[in-house]
């Protein structure tokens, strides 16, 4: 199954290519994976999706613990969590089906950026799964173009994941 | 104190205690090289980067202390690759320097760059590329701090000439290392020494499986304790050799592709697996499904993702194994009788010595060789060896005591290793006789630290054990290929004697059975340089027994003449 690892660590320069360098090294596989500044300025944050049984995902863990510039990691799959993800999706829409398309973006709580003769870029904010079911719902029009940040996640109530 | 980078380089070395160091200069690490000039720190001049490398591996494998060797940017870096992995997958603390272009010109393809810290990501355990000169000794404190603590491992510090050549006003802080996110392990869990205790007073057919981590550890003395104790057969990895005596009646000697039969019918009958210090290798395990089906397993090792990696176990201790040895101990009472898994042990060992035929040309069989070096240093030396079919005899037929008298490249398998290691273990450890037992391929890879061992009088003794052939290539040829030799057979060869002589070494040939311990013997009353003894032996002889790569421990071929 898909893990969601929070991970803090150094902002150095080439910590991302530690990190990146252990999973191809160790043949493990990143869905997913982003990183930005956190509110400590000495200090980011990844968030890694990771596909794997529970035996991978410890091996994943005790690996990047390995690292010296990896200060902490927590799998927040099965943790109450905040998750997000964006997506850009432009997509097919003359004037024939625009309304239709509208709907959808209704309907998602999405929200339209950009009108072209024959296309709109749609931006969708929510968890993995809505943004799969609005891919869906918006594929029989025509996706030209499809851009994911990534799943960046963080625990509820007060401890810091 | 107005002081130059590679000032407060060669200051920091000193602070971490280091008095001799391996290396080759080259452009950018002139004003290194400047200041070593007018230091008591003592640097050893080797003929080829990669000698340097594993010249310092040896000098660490052997003394304990952390090895250190330094090297030009570029090329002068890339030749310490081999090195630097060879360090990495057997776990030896170094730290390695390398020059590296000035600041200004990095990124831009200069005369000799190198990215040596993204070539080097995968295998060091942490490396640095150091951007001020104020960091210089911050940045020395840390790279000794991380390879020698937890796990040790090889640590890189990549050093800008403008950043060694910069003067700046330099105090030194003498304050101990701290890094938030590198903290040295401390205790273990002791619920689990309770549980593992547990299993040890139920065992009726325990062994120990032992390796390269009780030497890091120090904890030979708490290893014996404890088989002595309990009377658990040990078997060794190769990197384990001389953690427990080979002499002692509860030793098993190797298990794993070529392990005694004995030990590995021991592992595959035993009902509790204590591994202390180990990494469940391929080579050890054989098929892993089958690797000691019977056992419970205790895995006590420092590094908590070797736990579960490659098997399962039943009772995890991550901790120094001293440490964790020391409180098992504490609470198991000595038996006295041996029971009928001993029995079952002799049985096997009378069943299935170790042993090889005669020659069939009438030359010298090469296990005679390392018997006879046995015979000859009783276990008290420090043996070196390349890899290969030679690396595999000496592990079977010698019989290690000591921690830290086998020095071998066990994980990566470096060919070229053997030699320049036994130089740097004989500058670690002048007071003991130190020997290469090398194959006539892979001496060839390092030969030019003949040049080495002579500058610096470094008398070492060089056994070749000479069939002319790629020999363990040629070994699996012929069982896996239909002894299609291809590309195994280098009888074109220098003469060996010769090229000791050309240096100013010894060189010796052997070619009668009756002349090897001789011939050793006048290899040690030497002792002001290096000796070469070419050994021409058996063409074909093969290392038995043997589990075929994938096959599980119990299916061993060979040595059943």
């Amino acid at each position: 199954m898909k893990h969601t690892l929070a991970v803090t660590v150094d902002n150095k320069p080439g910590v991302l290519t530690r990190v990146t360098t252990m999973f191809r090294r160790r043949g493990f596989n990143i869905d997913s994976l982003t990183v930005g500044a956190t509110e400590n300025p000495t200090i980011s944050r990844m968030t890694i999706v990771v596909e794997g049984d529970d035996q991978i995902i410890e091996q994943v863990t005790k690996q990047l613990y390995k690292l010296v510039n990896v200060i902490k990691i927590v799998d927040v799959t099965n943790e109450r969590a905040v998750e997000r993800e964006l997506v850009l999706i432009k997509v097919k829409a003359d004037a024939s089906v625009r309304a239709e398309v509208m709907q959808i973006v209704e309907i998602f709580r999405a929200r339209i950026v950009d009108i072209g003769k024959n296309n709109l870029i749609i931006e969708v904010t929510g968890d993995s799964a809505k943004i799969d079911a609005i891919e869906e719902a918006l594929r029989p029009f025509g996706i030209s173009e499809l851009v994911r940040t990534g799943k960046i996640a963080m625990l509820r109530g007060g401890c810091k994941g | 104190m107005n002081c130059k980078g590679a000032e407060i380089l060669i200051n920091s070395l000193k602070e971490q205690g280091v008095d001799t160091i391996f290396g080759y200069p080259g452009g950018v690490v002139l004003p290194i090289y400047d200041v070593l000039y007018d230091s008591d720190i003592k640097h050893i001049l080797a003929r080829h980067e990669q000698g340097a490398a594993h010249a310092a591996d040896g000098y660490a494998r052997a003394s304990g202390k952390t090895g250190v060797c330094i090297a030009t940017s570029g090329p002068g870096a890339t030749n310490l690759v081999t090195g630097i992995a060879t360090a990495n997958m057997d776990s030896i603390p170094m730290v390695f320097f390398t020059g590296q272009v000035a600041s200004h010109l990095i990124g831009r393809d200069a005369f000799q760059e190198a990215d040596i810290t993204g070539i080097t990501l995968p295998i060091t355990k942490h490396n640095y590329l150091v951007e001020r000169t104020e960091d210089v000794e911050q940045v020395v404190k840390e790279a000794f701090y991380i390879a020698r603590t937890n796990r040790p491992g090889p640590v890189v510090v990549d050093l800008p000439k403008d950043i060694m050549d910069k003067s700046i006003d330099f105090t030194s802080d003498k304050s101990e290392v701290f890094i938030h996110s590198y903290r040295v392990m401390k205790g273990f869990n002791a619920g689990q020494v309770i549980n593992a205790v547990e299993l040890i007073k139920q065992a009726q057919r325990p062994v120990i499986y032992a390796g390269g981590g009780v030497i890091i550890s120090e904890a030979s003395e708490e290893l014996r304790e404890l088989a002595e104790k309990r009377k658990i057969p040990v078997t060794t990895t190769l990197m384990g050799m001389g953690a427990f005596p080979g002499n002692n009646y509860l030793a098993l000697g190797m298990l794993g592709m070529h392990g005694t039969k004995y030990a590995n019918y021991a592992v595959s009958e035993s009902d509790l697996l204590i591994a202390v210090g180990v990494r469940f290798d391929d080579r050890v395990t054989g098929k892993i499904e089958a690797f000691a089906p019977h056992a419970k397993v205790i895995h006590i090792d420092i590094d908590a993702a070797e736990i579960g990696k490659n098997v399962a176990v039943d009772i995890p201790i991550v901790g120094q194994v001293k440490e964790v040895l020391q409180a098992i101990n504490q609470r198991l009472e000595a038996v006295e009788e041996l029971s009928e898994w001993h029995h079952t042990i002799d049985r096997w060992k009378l069943e299935y010595p170790l042993r090889y035929p005669a020659s069939c040309e009438g030359r010298i069989m090469p296990q005679h060789v390392i018997e006879s070096i046995y015979d000859m240093t009783q276990g008290d030396a420090v043996i070196t060896t390349e890899v290969g079919q030679h690396q595999m005899w000496a592990a079977q037929y010698y019989k290690f005591k000591n921690p830290r008298s086998f020095i071998s490249s066990g994980g990566l398998g470096t060919m070229g290793y053997g030699f320049p290691a036994a130089i740097g273990a004989k500058i670690a450890r002048p007071d003991m006789t130190v020997i290469d037992i090398a194959g006539d391929g892979s001496i060839q890879m390092n030969i030019q630290e003949l040049g080495t061992a002579m500058q610096y009088k470094v008398p070492v003794i060089v056994c070749i054990l000479n069939n002319q052939y790629l020999g363990m290539v040629r070994q699996w040829q012929g069982l896996f290929y239909k002894k299609r030799y291809s590309n195994t057979d280098i009888s074109l060869q220098p003469d060996f004697v010769k090229v000791a002589e050309a240096y100013g070494a010894v060189g010796m040939r052997v070619t009668e059975t009756d002349q090897v311990k001789d011939a050793l013997r006048e290899a040690m009353k030497v002792g002001d340089r290096p000796v070469f003894i070419d050994f021409v032996v058996e063409r074909e002889a093969d290392v038995y027994p043997m589990v075929a790569p994938g096959e599980s421990l119990i299916n061993m071929i060979g040595g059943d003449e």
